[in-house]
């Protein structure tokens, strides 16, 4: 029996919330009392590291295709079967998300998306997970003997064991897919918005796409994303892959700095779980004041310079 | 050619969740129910494919009969017909199981990204790997030309062209199309399109979900003074310590 643990490689790296999947699946493994085989497809990245954050065996599918859900959910059930594993933690990132319910359909698996919670084990295997897209919580029983486990982004500490990892060699290989990938097209050097740790989010209290650099600038002194809010997105001052909310998405960082969002139920079901949360709003009776740490009562423009300044020092 | 759209039911956006029963039960008390907004994508742009390809959308919905007023909703954006499956979905595996025994012969299957209730978004590669065909999640964009179909879909960090011959299943994200409104006609003509209802073939559940919990309140805001607004990062940095 193992614990496989699906280490995403992008851009020929591990992601950050491969090395947090793969520390969740350590502590699996120590409950379960089993071992933590990590499977890596793709290039470039280098294996062993994985050690240091808990994988005690490390198997590496080489290839330079692209990811298809198909294709990877065979390679991944073929290196399930070999290491006999019980357990499947992946990353709910969009490639993790694509991934796991078509392994939890090959390998006859119990899945749950979203999981914000280690297992609870007294009682059968119940996870907790986000729902209503954020408003709450539930707890979830899973019925199969196998499990998969897809865990949201940031919600982990990634730990050091100190150990290193045996890499091999994976039996498997890629599976046969149905799709062709014509084109990938993807923004480098920016921080994806599901897994950054800080997030700069600009609302109707912009006034404008022309005053995004404000946004931005606070972002880049803070190491942050940039999101924004529906309305900014439907009125196409931002693109809708930043528009976080109940129909946008979901992003748990540790600090949510949201600038001229009133704070409607709709967008803080997105971000209510962010570690901390900051509202700068002109408007004192705006609802962000009260789902927030803290707060700025003042016009965006003014404020915002002032947190640039002092961010850069 | 011939679409399956899969449509969720779910408490409209503005909804505030809360639990009885002991925090056992979603309390549905008042709660207004709607088409799923990333449902209403999938069955506006499988309409438009169907229309200009001289196919059919068949609308498929996996739940009791109080959800038939959103299945006529999506009949009346102009689908030509819907199944309903008269079972309570009880999870999002059992859902899939449920809809692939009425999903073959369909060229293009459509599904929204998630559900905003449960937010699985697991029911695409749930049908596609129970069908063995390919399934594109996040799509922004379909398009059927030459015999083929081809997808924007949103990937980490960025976006990626695919294409496949089909039978496919893809979900649908925002930026797809613009929800359609009904009109009066396609609302008169929604009545009598035909509603089927079938008994549920599958399969034990997976997963049981027990108890649900609502987040933790804040304790209350510390507003800082617009004129040393720059404090903030101070108090981010060595206080909170998360910057």
């Amino acid at each position: 029996m193992s614990v496989l643990v699906f280490a995403e490689i992008s851009d020929g790296k591990f992601k950050k919330a491969t090395y947090e999947a793969v520390s969740y699946g350590r502590q699996v493994a120590d409950m379960l009392g089993s071992k933590v085989v990590a499977i890596a497809i793709g290039s470039g990245a280098d294996s062993s590291v994985l050690g240091e954050y808990g994988a005690h065996v490390v198997k590496t599918i080489e290839t330079s295709d692209s990811f298809t859900a198909d294709a990877y959910a065979a390679a991944v059930n073929a290196s399930a079967n070999e290491v006999s594993a019980s357990t499947v933690i992946i990353s709910n990132t969009y490639t993790g998300k694509s991934l796991a319910p078509r392994l939890a359909q090959l390998m006859g698996a119990s899945l749950a998306t979203n999981v914000v919670s280690l297992p609870d084990t007294q009682n059968g295997f119940k996870v907790k997970r986000s729902v209503f897209s954020g408003k709450a919580f539930a707890f979830v029983n899973l019925q199969r003997d196998k499990k998969i486990i897809a865990i949201t982004p940031n919600s982990f500490e990634i730990k050091s064991f100190g150990e290193s990892a045996t890499v091999e060699t994976a039996s498997g290989s890629l599976g046969t897919t149905g799709l062709s990938v014509e084109a990938v097209n993807k923004v480098t050097g920016k921080i994806p918005l599901t897994e950054a740790e800080v997030v700069v989010s600009g609302g109707r209290g912009m006034k404008g796409p022309e005053n995004w650099h404000l946004i931005e600038d606070l972002a880049s002194a803070l190491g942050a994303a940039t999101a924004c809010s529906k309305p900014v997105s439907d009125m196409d001052w931002r693109p809708h892959s930043e528009h976080v909310g109940q129909t946008g998405i979901t992003i748990k960082p540790n600090l949510y700095i949201a600038v001229g969002i009133s704070g409607a139920i709709q967008h803080l079901a997105g971000v209510s779980s962010s570690k901390v949360i900051v509202a700068i709003n002109k408007d004192p009776e705006a609802p962000f004041f009260k789902a927030a740490d803290y707060g700025i009562v003042g016009d965006a423009f003014e404020v915002l310079p002032q947190l640039i300044s002092a961010a850069k020092n | 050619m011939k679409i399956l759209a899969c449509i969720s039911v779910v408490p409209d956006t503005t909804t505030k969740i809360t639990f009885t029963e002991n925090n056992t039960q979603f309390n549905t008390a008042g709660v207004q129910y709607i088409l799923n907004p990333y449902d209403e994508l999938a069955v506006t742009r499988g309409l438009e494919i169907a229309e200009a390809n001289g196919g059919t959308l068949t609308i498929v919905h996996v739940g009791k009969a109080d959800a038939e007023p959103v299945i006529r909703k999506a009949l009346s954006m102009g689908a030509n017909e819907a199944i309903r499956i008269d079972a309570e979905p009880t999870d999002a595996q059992y859902v899939a199981e449920e809809i692939a025994k009425i999903a073959g012969g369909y060229d293009l299957i459509l599904t929204g990204r998630e559900s905003i209730d449960y937010n699985g978004g697991a029911v695409c590669g749930l049908l596609g790997s129970v069908l063995g065909i390919p399934s594109i999640n996040v799509v922004t964009r379909i398009d059927y030309a030459n015999g083929k179909f081809s997808f924007d879909r949103d990937i980490d960090g960025g976006r990626e062209t695919v294409s496949c011959a089909g039978p496919c299943v893809a979900s649908a994200q925002k930026d797809l199309c613009e929800p359609r409104i009904p009109n009066m006609r396609g609302i008169m003509a929604a009545r009598t399109k035909p509603l089927q209802v079938l008994a549920p073939q599958a399969s034990a559940n997976y997963a049981d979900y027990t108890a649900y919990e609502l987040p933790a309140a804040k304790s209350g805001v510390r507003l800082i003074d617009v004129s040393e607004a720059g404090k903030l990062i101070d108090i981010l940095r060595n206080e909170a310590k998360v910057i």
